[in-house]
């Protein structure tokens, strides 16, 4: 198993707004590329996490503005379904060149679309941009509101920020109080379909981003399609993020690779572990 | 060109979606027809009576069992193509016609119809209602490469066409318990707990029977046709890193092969 995909270059980036860096969740590398992209006509519209009916629930959308797309900032720990609306993109907003942002498991997801277009006419050819986030396990929306307001004893409203680091799980609150509990402890509420990915660093997007690796404020960025390639570059070159190569810096591409490894390996196993599950039966294994 | 294949579209009990379909790939028909393939057999498009041999069948329409003649041919079909393509959802999975009960005009005894693999062995899947045009191309170029490409280029299509195959191989068996609608999501990928909530399920259902909450899919049965789009398009139910890693070079090849004068 590939750890991280195929990629062009790796370096280490943030965004050179202070508007996008002000509640981006690292260097700002998904918003700054798609409020660039937006303007320079490269997408004309983008799927985002946008705000959700109950507080800290994402809801995808198709923001078609620099003001939707920085409505969307930051990382929500629970799931948002941003292909779902991948369709509608199309159809309803009319875009030609649409981008997405998604975790590993959704640009799988994309990239099976564009090969088997089952059910999307005319949808999977107008994919322009596809920024992929590292993920290394998500959580439903329940469980995010039983870390944060049973473990953490943080009520939603009040929540600021949600991360995860250093072994830890933090919620920020509005009035600057921390809460932080053990990673371990939240393990048991992941998705159980976290549990058969084996992919870390969305090996397949045209660009993807992660904070680990990289100091605190910084992004770890993997520029991996031709088109991720061109575009990158053109950003670079107009001022909208500023880099440093990876190679200097701590604890970089070595850590991603340890945790992008340990992912993989773990969950690898426990493909295998479902297969033989029963008594003399198992659970389906998706990958063939 | 000698090196063409030659393609045929047969017409079960179908709408002619499928048909419209293969035509709608807008000029991709005509690159299809100039260069990979001859099509011996269409009820719509050419002008021949009787099922004559080809390299691949594709098969719109579920047959109806009180229709000799559908039988008759769905038979001959699979004695004269190498390959059969079930296109569309009614071919595949009954889809619509799944719910008939038979009294409709002008055929009121016309009342049992059944996918094609419910008599016939189907060597490949193409789901959804109406299928895609874009996923036709892609099988109609993966096929000619299998048949007539390269060995690098044979491995790829086998790659490329493995899943399909083995939705049809699934099919094919008598006691398959492929439901052909959402009930496949929540029993394959749900209940098997391999759901992530990506919502590609969603995106690809042709009536919006799915909607996603809480980042799960939810399903209303009574709106589902039977279709079979969202649970191929889940990658949760085929998922080949070979195949979807090398997205670049495969949607390229495709692009070229569609394009060969390069402009
Ligand atoms: C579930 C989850 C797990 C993650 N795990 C890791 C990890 O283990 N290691 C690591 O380095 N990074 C991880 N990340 C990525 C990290 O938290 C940041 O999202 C990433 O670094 C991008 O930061 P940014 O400042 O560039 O993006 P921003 O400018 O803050 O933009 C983030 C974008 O992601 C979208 N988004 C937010 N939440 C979701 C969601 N739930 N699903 C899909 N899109 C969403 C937003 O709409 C926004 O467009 C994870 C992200 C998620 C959603
Ligand atoms: S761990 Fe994998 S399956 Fe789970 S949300 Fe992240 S990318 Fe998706
Ligand atoms: S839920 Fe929708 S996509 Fe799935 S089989 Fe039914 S109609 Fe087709
Ligand atoms: S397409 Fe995505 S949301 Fe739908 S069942 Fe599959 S994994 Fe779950």
């Amino acid at each position: 198993m590939d750890m991280l995909g195929k990629y062009k270059s790796c370096v280490a980036a943030r965004s050179t707004s202070s508007e996008i860096l002000k509640c981006s969740q690292d260097g700002g590398i998904v918003t700054g590329m798609f409020v660039y992209a937006l303007e320079e006509g490269i997408i004309d519209g983008a799927i985002v996490a946008g705000p959700g009916d109950e507080p800290w629930k994402p809801q995808p959308m198709v923001a078609t503005t620099p003001e939707e797309i920085l409505a969307a900032r930051g990382t929500r720990y629970n799931i948002s379904p941003n292909m779902s609306v991948i369709k509608d993109a199309v159809r309803q907003y009319g875009l030609d060149k649409v981008g997405i942002v998604g975790t590993p498991c959704q640009i799988q997801a994309l990239r099976k679309a564009q090969l088997y277009p089952v059910g999307l006419r005319n949808v999977t050819n107008k994919i322009a941009l596809a920024m992929g986030i590292f993920c290394m396990e998500n959580f439903s929306y329940q469980s995010m509101k039983q870390i944060v307001e049973d473990h953490c004893n943080v009520d939603l409203h009040s929540l600021k920020k949600t991360d995860i680091g250093k072994g830890k799980y933090w919620a920020y609150t509005n009035r600057g109080a921390v809460s932080q509990i053990p990673l371990k402890v939240t393990h048991k509420y992941e998705q159980p379909g976290c549990h058969v990915c084996l992919d870390y660093v969305a090996n397949m997007a045209d660009i993807s981003t992660g904070s680990v690796g990289t100091p605190d404020g910084w992004s770890t960025v993997f520029v991996r399609s031709t088109n991720g390639d061109s575009i990158w570059k053109k950003a670079v070159e107009a001022g909208v993020f500023e880099t440093k190569a990876i190679d200097g810096i701590k604890p970089g591409l070595e850590l991603v690779t340890k945790l992008a490894t340990e992912k993989i390996t773990k969950n690898q196993k426990e493909v295998e572990h479902r297969a033989t599950i029963g008594v003399g039966k198992g659970l389906r294994n998706p990958y063939i | 060109m000698s090196n063409k294949i030659t393609l045929g579209h047969v017409h079960m009990s179908g709408c002619t979606g499928c048909c419209v379909s293969i035509a709608d790939t807008f000029q991709g028909l005509f690159t299809l027809l100039d260069n990979y393939a001859d099509l011996v057999y269409s009820l719509t498009l050419a002008d021949v009576r009787h099922i004559p041999k080809m390299d691949v069948a594709l098969v719109e329409g579920s047959v109806c069992l009180q229709d000799e003649l559908s039988i008759e041919e769905i038979k001959e079909t699979r004695e004269k193509a190498t390959v059969v393509v079930a296109l569309g959802g009614c071919a595949a999975y009954g889809n619509i016609t799944r719910f008939s009960r038979g009294g409709q005009w002008n055929q009121p005894q016309h009342e049992s119809f059944v996918p094609i693999s419910k008599l016939i062995d189907v060597d490949v899947y193409i789901p959804g209602c109406a299928p895609c045009p874009e996923v036709i191309r892609n099988v109609a170029v993966m096929a000619y490469l299998l048949l007539k490409g390269n060995d690098a280029q044979k491995k790829l299509a086998t790659a490329y066409l493995s899943p399909l195959m083995a939705l049809a191989k699934d099919g094919s068996r008598i006691e398959s318990d492929s439901e052909a609608c959402g009930c496949d999501i929540m029993l394959k990928v749900v209940n098997q707990g391999l759901c992530m909530g990506c919502g590609t399920c969603a995106a690809s259902c042709p009536v919006f029977a799915i909607s996603m909450e809480y980042g799960k899919p939810n399903i209303d049965r009574e709106m589902c046709i039977k279709c079979g789009a969202c649970y191929s398009s889940c990658p949760r139910s085929f998922f080949s890193f070979d195949v979807c890693g090398d997205y670049e070079n495969i949607l390229g090849a495709i692009t070229a092969a569609m394009n060969p004068g390069g402009n």
